[in-house]
Parts: structure tokens; sequence; C-alpha cells
């Protein structure tokens, strides 16, 4: 057996993991990805075996120079690839030494190309025919210490008729931090690269110091504030089904309908966001405005603009009630109204779409070499949709999702596609609301996660794809807790999306994606 | 232009005309009152997610509150949240609220730092920077100026480079990456200048407080104008906040 085959948020033994000689590994990952768009790597990452089985605190792997201490040799790699048609996720593992020279995934395929990088980053292990091992983060608990974020070698293109324009980490707006580099010719975008790492936080290992669960929750909380209930949802689903708690249907409601509203909240903020970037005032104000009752509405149920607070694992502080449901739908009626009305204006409006429309493309088959998720894979025609490939909560249960495709892969794909789904999402929040199932408390619920054990949890956010991953322990403590924000496959997207526009375009084209900077960096 | 004309009308007014007034829908966790009233004080102070309550007397530091609420949940008789959005304060000590205090957090005039009023009174320009905020507080300070709040009716604005700034924004724990580039930014704004510490992340390291990635060095070097609590702060407590610390009502 060269995996085993999971579902979303189902918990299995460590040891149930199959390990594989690293060749035979690197066969079987790459060839499950060969010729099959229906699937991709949702995650892949290593630990430290000695840390690992030491069982010792956390705290204890650390020096006083926040130096990893040397008391162990090995990496255990975890592959988890998605299979879309299955609805299964094909999980298996190897054990390498750091000091060894291994072959890479990603000269077979592009998939891997960040997982990598990441793993040369946290241990040291280097691979051949790697394009470029450079750090993805410089995350404090970093292999090789001498590289920092100061003295990033950007790539250079030695040429007189170049030149090269430098942004950030500080924008110019009220954003978080990156560090892009074009290479120009002229006012054409020839090549940019993205340089992130500046909110690195190290939530990871954060997830593993702290160890009660209000610690754990507020943690996901804040993993990207802009996609609250997507990580927090994920963290939850996650630690219930560790604990071998199974939720009811209230708190799969409340989950399913707090995600669908941010995904309104967010989209029609990009609209509005997009509309800023080509000068259109019009829809800058009104989208910008729309998104307020949204976000207000969540605030009148959880007492928080952007549901912190509102989902907790086994239970809930705001029970949705009928009352509440009757609110949800008057707001809607009322943001349709104005939505479609400023929506038909906007669509129709051609120097809107001269700036929209063949601005920022890529392509079908960018897409599924850089293994894109979400919104931006669904942009070019690559059918990924957890929501249908791996449902959780209400879906596959209340309702059957048919994930928006779009084909054209420009920002006027990403905007209609934005469009439609707002559009998508209230009718299933309007389908939801019409049956609103009675809040039952399940008292003295006790929440222990399982010892030795494997899980891994998918949700679609507005973004695309969120993965949570953890391991525990021998005593059920965490002994590892990865985090994957879809931003950490698509940012590549972005960079391929400028090449030969105007640098003019690259804020629409950037808005158009909206990644986030703080749930990649974690 | 009817259609449009059209839209403008259908939008109505959205803008709240009195800021210092206004009533917020539905619950909203602001103010925390702690009642007199003896609870088991160990598990209250057990069940925080980031140490924000201390017992004997109860007190709950809004500077490390992430306003998650579970402690009026499990305590109601001890905490409830007020809907009192003006949470920020000059003074560090001010934002710890005890047990039996109703009253109001408040700027301290006397404590408003020379010329800042004179100098910014009339028109603030800041600079924002993102050092490891999680976007939530990021989100709310763009909201500032939307159509509903219109900050810029009080002169107050966020401008693209330090160079045409009177102070810095600052949100997020601040990470090690991010030192350097805050330091840099800081060091551009001309003098004077003030500081601004946006959300419980920037003002105590919040649920990130004793991770290895930080370095907040740059709060023990230059002094802080103005804390606004919150996870994320409102909107209405920042603008608030920069109203009373610059005496425009
Ligand atoms: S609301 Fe604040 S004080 Fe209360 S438990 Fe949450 S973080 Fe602690």
């Amino acid at each position: 057996m060269k995996y085993i085959s999971i579902s979303n948020n189902q918990a299995v033994s460590l040891d149930s993991i199959p390990e594989l000689p690293y060749e035979e590994f690197l066969e079987s990952n790459v060839g499950m990805l060969t010729d099959s768009p229906e699937r991709h790597c949702v995650n892949y990452f290593g630990f430290w075996t000695g840390v690992y089985s030491s069982g010792g605190p956390v705290e204890d792997q650390y020096d006083e120079n926040k130096n990893r201490k040397e008391y162990s040799e090995n990496v255990k790699l975890i592959c988890c690839i998605a299979d879309d048609k299955t609805h299964q996720i094909y999980v298996s593992s190897a054990t390498v030494a750091p000091e060894v020279v291994y072959e890479s995934f990603t000269a077979r395929n592009h998939n891997f190309e960040k997982y990598e990088r990441e793993m040369h980053e946290a241990f040291g292990i280097q691979y051949n025919n790697h394009p470029w091992l450079k750090p993805v983060r410089y995350s404090h608990d970093r292999a090789g210490k001498a590289e920092t974020i100061e003295n990033y070698p950007f790539f250079g293109a030695d040429s007189h008729e170049l030149h090269e324009v430098g942004v950030g980490p500080i924008h110019a707006g009220i954003i978080e931090p990156g560090h892009f580099r074009f290479i120009c010719n002229g006012e054409q975008i020839m090549h940019l690269e993205i340089q992130l790492g500046y909110q690195h936080r190290g939530i990871e290992q954060l997830f593993l110091q702290k160890k009660k669960l209000a610690e754990l929750t507020t943690l996901a909380e804040n993993i990207a504030g802009d996609t609250t209930v997507g990580h927090t949802i994920a963290f939850v689903n996650l630690w219930e089904s560790l604990c071998g708690y199974r939720p009811g249907r209230s708190l799969h409601f409340s989950r399913t309908l707090a995600l669908e509203l941010e995904r309104i909240a967010i989209h029609t903020g990009d609209m509005s966001a997009v509309c800023a970037d080509i000068g259109y005032q019009l829809g800058n104000s009104v989208y910008g405005r729309l998104r307020t009752p949204i976000i207000n509405f969540l605030q009148e149920w959880g007492g928080n603009r952007l549901a912190k607070g509102l989902i907790r694992a086994g239970r809930t502080n705001f029970p949705f009630s009928r009352k509440l449901g009757a609110r949800l739908a008057s707001i809607l009626d009322e943001f349709e109204l104005d939505f479609n009305e400023m929506t038909s204006k906007f669509f129709k409006l051609p120097s809107a779409l001269s700036r929209l429309e063949k601005t920022g493309v890529v392509t079908y088959g960018q897409v599924l070499e850089i293994g894109t998720v979400g919104m931006a894979a669904r942009m070019s025609g690559l059918n990924r949709d957890i929501r249908s490939s791996h449902p959780f909560n209400l879906f596959g249960e209340g309702f059957t999702h048919e994930p928006v495709i779009k084909h054209h892969g420009d920002v006027y794909a990403r905007v209609r596609l934005r469009r439609d789904e707002i559009h998508q999402s209230i009718g299933y929040i309007r389908k939801m609301i019409a049956d609103i199932p009675e809040f039952t408390e399940v008292a003295g619920v006790k929440l222990n996660p399982q010892r030795n054990m494997f899980i891994l949890s998918l949700v679609e956010g507005w973004r695309g794809e969120i993965c949570h991953c953890a391991i525990t322990d021998n005593e059920g403590s965490l002994g590892l807790y990865k985090i994957k924000d879809p931003s950490f496959h698509n940012w590549m997207a972005l960079a391929q999306a400028v090449r030969n526009n105007g640098i003019s375009d690259f804020p629409i084209c950037n808005k158009s994606f909206n990644l986030s900077y703080c749930g990649h960096d974690l | 232009m009817f259609e449009n004309i059209k839209i403008w009308w259908h939008q109505g007014k959205q803008y709240i005309p009195d800021v210092t007034n206004a009533k917020l829908p539905g619950i909203f966790r602001g103010r925390p009152v702690i009642t007199r009233s003896g609870v088991d004080e160990a598990a209250l102070v057990e069940l925080c997610p980031t140490g924000a309550i201390t017992g004997n007397p109860v007190c709950i530091d809004l500077g490390k509150c992430t306003f998650c609420g579970e402690c009026a949940f499990r305590f109601p008789e001890k905490i409830s949240f007020t809907s009192d959005y003006k949470l920020s304060a000059n003074v560090r000590e001010r934002l710890v609220v005890k047990e039996g205090d109703d009253k109001g957090i408040v700027v301290e005039p006397s404590k408003v730092r020379k010329g800042v009023r004179s100098l910014f009174g009339q028109s603030l320009k800041l600079r924002q920077v993102s050092a490891g905020g999680d976007n939530s507080c990021e989100l709310e300070l763009n909201a500032c100026n939307n159509v509903q709040f219109d900050m810029s009716r009080f002169g107050i604005d966020f401008v693209a480079s330090p160079r045409h700034a009177d102070g810095v924004v600052i949100t997020g724990p601040i990470t090690a990456n991010m030192a350097g580039p805050l330091e840099i930014c800081y060091n551009a704004v001309p003098d004077p200048k003030i500081v601004i510490l946006v959300g419980t992340d920037a003002i105590s390291g919040g649920i990130f407080a004793d991770s290895p990635a930080l370095d907040r060095d740059f709060l023990t070097k230059y002094p802080v104008d103005l804390y606004v609590p919150g996870n994320p702060a409102h909107p209405l407590t920042f603008i608030n906040g920069v109203l009373d610390m610059l005496k425009k009502q």
C-alpha cells in the first residue's frame, strides 16, 4: 500500500500512514498528479522525528537564541493529495535526513515548488533540480539563519533596456506588507518577484506552545482576519474530529451560514477595491457601503463585525434564532436590490470593461501547473471547490454545491466570478434561513484529543481552499499543527498574471486576487 | 447620467451624522463592566485566552483583551460588555478596567503631548504600518474612510508616504521581520510625530505576546500617544480616540 485514503475531517492513527522509501514516495505522489487535473497536493510538510517522539514540551526544543536544539536527526515528510472525483485524500510519508540531497518533486511537477522551499527553509533539506530554493517566509526557526529578509537576493536582469521597480514591504495603502520587485521594459512588466515573510508571527509553533482550547481557537481566529470564519471553521472541524465529537445540525448550520456571509462581504469589498483601482468612484463607494450591512449583521449576531468570537468547538455562544433569520432576510433583500442596480451599470460600462477585459490573464495550463486553488483556479476553468469536492458542514448534506467556473482567467473573469458567487451564496442563505434548526446545547461536552493521531481539515473559504493538519503525540497534545491558506498557492498566479501587462494595471490585478499576507506568512 | 443619479438616490444618506454619539446595531462587545459579586476568581482568570484578567480585585486589561466575550458568558453575574465603543486612552494604565468601575475610558488632556493639539488639531495625516496585523484592524482602518464613517471630514487622513505624515499608526504584534521597516518608516516621518497603536496585538502582542517571532523593541524606544483597543478596533473607537486626542468635538 502506497498511501492511506481518508476523507475530509477523518482522524486516523499516525501509524496507519504508510512510510515509503523516498524514491517510491516521490514516484507515487508525483505520479498521482500526472495528467490528473482532478488531483492536487493539499499539504506537504515535515517535522523532526526526534522532537516529535520525544514528546517533550515545545519550549524545550529551542535554546535561548531561538535556535532549535540539536537532538533530532531525521525529518518525517507527509504528503496529502486530494482527489476531487473520489472525494478522498491520499496520505503517505517518508523519512529523510537533512544532510542528504534528494531529488525534487518540483522538477516533475510545479505544484510542489513552494512546499519544497518551505522544507528547505525549515530543515535545510537540499533538493536536486529545484528551480530556486529561496526562503518562503524567513521564519524565526529556519535552518539557515544567515539568510535574512534584509539581504534577500532578488532575481535581477542584466540589461540596459530593462529597469527594476521595487515596492514595499510597506505599501502605499492600508494593506499588509510584502516586497514586490518588478522587472520592466518601459511600462511593460516582464517579471514580478514577490517576497513575503514580513508578517511571520510564528503561529504554527504557538499552536504547540498553547495548551488551552480557548487559546488555540483565538489563534485560529487571528490567522487571517479577513478569513476569520474560514480558518476558525477549519480549526473547530479538525478539533472536534480529533476528539471524536460529532456536532449537531445547529452547529453545522451556523458555521455554513457564517462562511457564506463572509464570502459575500469580502467579495463585495473586493469589487469596491477593483472599482477604486480603475478610478470608478461610484462603484467604489456603492460596493464599499454594501459590504457594511453584511458585516454589521455579523456583529448583530455575534458582537463582532469580522465574526471573531462566533465559532467555537463543540458549542456556540450565539445560537442562530428565527428573529435573526428574519432580520437577515430583509437585509439581503435590500442588499440585492442595490447590488443588482450597481452591477448592471458597472458591467456595461465600456470604460470599466476596457480596463478589466484581457488584463492579468492566467491560462488554464498555467493554473494547473502552479496548482492554484479556489477562485484563482475557477477563473481559468479549473474546477476546484472544496464545497463540492470534499464537502464539510452542511455542504453535501443540506445542499449540493455547483462551483461557479469562468474561463478567461482575466480580471474580468475574477470580478464576474465574485458577482456570481455573491448571488449563489445569497441563494444558499435564503434556503438555509427558511429552515433554521432548533439550537441544541449538548451539556458538558469534553473535548480531549486522541493520542497519536493525524487529521486533516479542508474548508472552502472565500479565497479558496484552507487546509489545517494536526498530529497528536502519545499524550494527546499537539505535536504538529500545519496551516495552509489558499494564498500559499495563489501568489504565484498573481506573478504570472501581471507578465506583459502595463505596470499601471498591477493594482487591479492585485486586488482582483486579494491574496493574504498574514495567512501566507503564518 | 440618469442611471447614475438613480443609483445615488437609492443609496440614500449613508454617513453617520454624529460619530461621537452613534448607536451600534445589535450586540457589540465594547467597554466591560465588572461587578463586585463574588465568583471563583481562579477559574475566571484561567479561562481568558490572553491573560487579560487578573484577580483580587478583578481587572480586565483592554490592551490584552481580544473581546471574545468568554468571561461574560461564563460569569454573567460578574462581567458584562457594554456597547460603549469609546475605549481609546493615551495612558496605558487607563485601559485597565477594575471591578466596580463604571466610568468611561478617556483620553487625558493633561497627558496629550505638547504641540499635538496646536499642530495637528486642524489636520492630521497618518501613515499606517501593518506589522504582523492579521488584516482585521487594517480592514477597519480602511473603513474609517468609507461613506459611513467618512473620517476625512475631520481633517484626518491616511497618506501613502511617511514624508507626508504626522505620525504612524501601527497594527499587529510587530514581527521581527517588520521591526526594521517599521523603524525606517517612523524615522522618515518629520518631527514632531505621533504614534498610535491600534488593536490588541499592537498594544500588548495579544495572543502572540510570547511568540519568539516578534521584536517589540520599537515600543521601548519611542513614546506612544494613543492606544486603541479592539480585535479589531471598531472604526468608531479609532475615530473617537483620535478626535479626543486632538480635542475636536
Ligand atoms: S473577553 Fe477579554 S477578558 Fe474576557 S475572556 Fe475574552 S479576552 Fe479575556
